[in-house]
């Protein structure tokens, strides 16, 4: 070997390293016998107090689960990394939870794009992975595996669920100011479903684009259409700029506001104003506690181990998406995928919000969704929202198997 | 402390190259390679180190327009996308093998760069590159309303490639190292076409060009001509370097057209010394190795890798390779 | 397309003159910026967004929103005056894009200092009590508030054309504008001009961020997507031209607004479009100087 390639060599390997030092230090790696569950989620961003939300309501339930003596004896551990909402930084995640760490189990994330891009990883690599992230796109045939499953309620339940409340309600002649994306496109196509059945007319279906923050060009065109319902499909700031200006341009006074889906962060962050009086769906709200037992005892331990505070609904996502892993395992006595599969198939579970169970073609969780009701809170006070009704969803309220592609 | 061993490794390398400069120049491919090869036992783990390759060859590419030519341009992103997006749809939708596919892709990469080319190359300095930004996101636009093709939003998914096929051989492109090895491979060929490229009459051609348009017309080069041929050229390079992507990662995310990708392009390059061979790829190992680091710890990493390109702008303007190189010229 | 009254198209074309009212005021300190210093200034938009978390700050503590009017366009001006002496001024000399690059890394930094500072969830900001509600213009019912954005941009430009018309700095920035070299042969300390003109850029830019707040609440990523549309005003208008970031200014917030009447998915394209095309047929834009580049 040339004096010269020995240098370089050596040169790199010095300063490769360097920086490969710390992690040879075990500050997040996990021990050998632990049953690891990945867990990238996008703490950097504008969902960073929702992914760190998701953070704390896992680790309840890897704490629950060792506390009642894990996979015999076997202790669970929570790998967390920081997807940046981005779907190649997540594969990128999820490739190294993979390689690196071994992983039994993934669970994750919170943008569509982004559990498709760890979804494609997993499936490959025959990896379970349970995605807590609203999207139509994931239970279709082609994105599916058996490794698949999806906690999250997806747009087609939550508008359609919406929808069938909202219109009976308030109103048929309908105005649709919509996200142009996939989850915007999703939305409003389960809404016109819903819609179709009872009679809507309609009068106007605006797309914007991602990431608008002025809503001006759009509001006086649907003040001049007069509906009866106005209804906003987009998410986290896209929503909450639109509210406000919806607001301030006093479309309220004449239409009723309805949402897909309302954000119990997003809410907390944006202010009362904005929300007020503004109707949605989510799939979790704190409240429930008082009709549902499993809502109090997921409450409960969440104050307890964190200082009063409630969880969220991405943040009960994240809890029922990995416990509902570690008690399959923990019946089958393996982490073994090929034993853990038809254990999560046959699982019938109550962890936090009702009675539900991942129906068999597109391993969706089958579960209600709640009509909740943005309500005047001071700040600080986390009763933001009034269950108007729960929607127990049945299978026939989700697109049919053969729908989405199965045979 | 990392930093101060880091510098003395870095002025202990420029020592040593004092001597092994010319012979190193000459041999800059086959380093570069066997650095490549190497890589893996020293990463972190290896799919990061199949993203420094991939987005090292991308910087590499752009720097023929940027360090070489002097042309900065902020819609690279859209020859590193188009390439992607044209391998990943000849996979996931038309499923063809992967040497069709990572053709198609370079095949994008240059038909991008000459269609923004065709159009933006009258232009001169801030005004290109504010052409090349607008004639990107068009571009970005067009990707991202074609949703039957390219998925929108969700990205493109299934661009799935298990095996590849070699000479009769069937690699384990799940494999990480294979993995690895596969596209480090194809790396390698572009960074041996790329040293031919620039030691050739035309590499000097674009020298002469950014040192002294006026000259360089006087000798009767059409530099109009020059621009747009080192513009496709390094489309062509980008566009494989997206191309790998979409292999390595499975998918094509949106993100890859974004005008932020073509921001990373302009970091990695300043990052590790443009107009320099090596430079780019070093720039491109450093920005995401020091991301991985430091997101590890904390969730402002952009803080970190902002105040280093800061810091290199303002005193070390040739990026940490080409400050190395200078300082064992001297 | 049903309902499209003239009186629609006229409260349309008005929400377009009050978008492009935000538009102008950063075009107009990216121009002033670029036409006198030659430096792009890719930080434009976190100096936006300074603005308003400054003023977000500043409101959280009491202080009222006509102070901050005031007080904020001072603050972050200050800071653009920091940025310039010990950012900027070295790189000056070593060819256009060093400052380019060093505007484009300190824009990650600032955002993500105000992440440190503020978290990244942003805030809501309250449109200021006497501003709330909606008056009749006659075509039909605009909020109050959007009036007086536009009403503070003009103002902040009546102040500026005074300010550069009658004046005697005024009457050196002009002159620098047009001809840098002359105004240092004549003696000119032009690092100090250039200081203060990137001082009032920013400090207008920060204004801009100020104004917008109330419109769509705060948030750390709130500065990039707005810096490139003022990109597109100030590349159509011309770089350097004051009266070229005015007109493009609000023709780019009347073709959003239009666009977004009749195709409002491609209203942020149509920017992009119109900026290549401009940038095709006439590369100076309407008011910029041919040949003003390197």
């Amino acid at each position: 070997m040339k004096n010269n390639g020995l240098t370089r060599r050596k040169v790199v390997a010095a300063t490769g390293a360097a920086l490969a030092a710390p992690f040879l230090v075990n500050i997040v790696r996990a021990e050998a016998t632990t049953i690891k569950v990945g867990f990238p989620v996008p703490l950097t961003g504008p969902y960073g107090a929702e992914a760190q939300d998701q953070v704390r309501a896992a680790q309840v339930a890897v704490a629950e689960f060792n506390e009642t003596g894990g996979l015999r004896g076997r202790r669970a551990e929570l790998l967390v990394r920081d997807d940046k909402l981005n779907p190649g930084e997540a594969a990128t995640r999820a490739l190294e939870l993979i390689e690196n760490d071994k992983v039994d189990f993934m669970v994750g994330s919170l943008s569509a794009s982004v559990q498709l891009a760890v979804n494609n990883v997993t499936k490959v690599r025959k990896v379970l992975y349970n995605s807590i992230s609203q999207s139509d796109a994931i239970n279709e045939a082609k994105e599916f595996s058996r490794y698949t499953f999806h906690e999250a309620l997806n747009p087609h339940m939550t508008g359609g669920a919406v929808g069938r409340y909202a219109f009976s309600k308030y109103g048929k002649r309908v105005v649709f100011l919509t996200a142009d994306y996939a989850y915007g496109h999703e939305m409003v196509r389960a809404f016109q479903a819903a819609g179709k059945a009872m009679g809507i007319e309609t009068l106007a279906d605006i797309r914007h684009p991602l990431g608008a923050t002025d809503f001006s060009a759009l509001l006086p065109r649907i003040q001049a259409l007069k509906p009866d319902v106005l209804v906003i499909s987009n998410f986290g700031r896209d929503q909450q700029i639109a509210l406000k200006q919806a607001t301030d341009f006093g479309l309220k006074k004449s239409m009723k506001i309805v949402a897909p889906i309302l954000l119990y962060t997003g809410r907390i962050a944006a202010g009362a104003q904005a929300f007020d009086g503004v109707v949605g769906g989510t799939s979790y709200y704190w409240g429930l506690e008082k009709t549902i037992p499993s809502a109090k005892a997921f409450n409960d331990r969440f104050r307890k181990m964190y200082n009063g505070r409630v969880p969220s609904d991405y943040g009960s996502l994240a809890y029922a998406g990995v416990k509902t892993f570690l008690m399959a395992a923990r019946q089958v006595g393996t982490t073994d995928p090929e034993a853990v599969i038809p254990a999560m198939e046959a699982l019938k579970y109550d962890y936090y919000k009702g009675p539900e169970y991942y129906r068999k073609c597109d391993h969706q969780a089958v579960q209600s969704v709640l009509i909740i009701e943005s309500k005047n809170a001071p700040p600080g006070d986390p009763d933001v929202f009034n269950i108007l009704a729960i929607d127990q969803l049945s299978e026939a309220d989700l697109r049919s198997c053969k729908e989405l592609g199965f045979t | 402390m990392l930093l101060g061993s880091a510098t003395s490794v870095a002025l202990d390398v420029s020592e040593r190259l004092r001597g092994w400069l010319p012979f190193a120049q000459r041999r800059r491919a086959w380093l570069a390679a066997l650095f490549l090869i190497l890589f893996p036992l020293v990463a972190p783990f290896k799919a990061l180190a199949t993203m420094i390759l991939i987005y090292g060859l991308y910087a590499l590419g752009f720097n023929i327009l940027f360090g070489y030519l002097g042309l900065l341009s902020f819609g690279h992103s859209a020859l590193f996308g188009t390439g992607a997006y044209f391998c990943g749809i000849a996979i996931a939708h038309f499923g063809l093998p992967w040497w069709a596919a990572l053709s198609l892709g370079v095949l994008g990469g240059v038909l991008a760069a000459a269609a923004i080319g065709v159009l933006a190359i009258r232009t001169l300095g801030i005004y290109f590159a504010m052409v090349t930004l607008a004639l990107s996101q068009c571009l970005y636009y067009l990707f991202y309303q074609a949703t039957d093709w390219t998925g929108g939003e969700n990205g493109l998914t299934g661009v799935n490639v298990k095996t590849i096929n070699l000479f009769g051989f069937g690699l384990d492109f799940v494999n990480p190292l294979v993995h690895y090895y596969v596209i480090a491979a194809f790396v390698i060929v572009a960074l041996f076409a790329l040293s031919r490229i620039l030691a050739s009459p035309f590499g000097a051609v674009i020298e002469g060009v950014r040192e002294s348009e006026a000259r360089a017309r006087a000798s009767g080069i059409d530099v109009v001509r020059v621009r747009f041929v080192t513009f496709v050229v390094s489309g062509a390079f980008c566009g494989l370097a997206g191309a790998l992507l979409a292999l390595h990662l499975s998918i094509v995310p949106i993100e890859t057209m974004h005008y932020d990708t073509s921001g990373l392009a302009v970091m990695m390059c300043l990052l590790g010394g443009m107009g320099t061979f090596f430079g780019p790829f070093v720039g491109a190992a450093i920005f995401l190795l020091l991301e991985n680091l430091v997101s590890l710890y904390t969730v402002h990493w952009q803080l970190i890798v902002g105040a280093a390109f800061i810091a290199c702008v303002l005193f070390f303007p040739r990026g940490v390779w080409g400050t190395i190189l200078q300082r064992s010229r001297t | 397309m049903a309902g499209l009254t003239l009186q629609l198209l006229g409260l349309q074309l008005f929400t377009g003159v009050a978008l492009g009212a935000l538009y102008v005021l950063l075009a107009i300190g990216l121009s002033l910026i670029f036409g006198m210093l030659t430096v792009v200034n890719f930080a434009h938009g976190a100096f936006y967004m300074l603005g308003a978390y400054v003023g977000l700050w500043l409101l959280m503590h009491g202080v009222n929103f006509w102070t901050a009017l005031i007080l904020v366009p001072l603050a972050v001006g200050a800071l653009g005056l920091l940025v310039e002496r010990t950012l900027i001024r070295p790189l000056y000399g070593r060819g256009l894009d060093y400052p380019l690059l060093l505007t484009f890394g300190l824009s990650y930094v600032i955002v993500e200092l105000v992440r440190v500072a503020f978290g990244n969830t942003g805030y809501p900001v309250d449109t200021p009590d006497a501003l709330q509600g909606a008056v009749d213009i006659g075509v039909g019912y605009f909020p109050l508030y959007r009036l007086f954005v536009i009403a503070a941009s003009v103002v902040v430009l009546v102040g500026l054309w005074l300010f550069l018309e009658r004046t005697s700095f005024g009457l050196i920035v002009r002159a620098g504008a047009r001809d840098p070299q002359i105004v240092r042969i004549l003696g000119v300390n032009v690092a100090r001009v250039w200081l203060i003109v990137f001082g009032i850029g920013t400090g207008l830019a920060g204004l801009a961020g100020l104004l917008a707040a109330p419109l769509q609440g705060v948030i750390p990523e709130m500065g990039g997507p707005i810096l490139a549309e003022a990109f597109v005003v100030t590349v159509v208008g011309g770089m350097g031209s004051l009266l070229g970031a005015v007109v493009a200014g609000l023709l780019v917030g009347v073709v959003v607004s239009m666009t977004s009447l009749f195709a409002p998915e491609m209203s942020r394209v149509a920017i992009f479009a119109l900026m290549a095309i401009v940038l095709l047929l006439r590369p100076q834009g309407f008011f910029g100087r041919a040949g003003l580049m390197s």
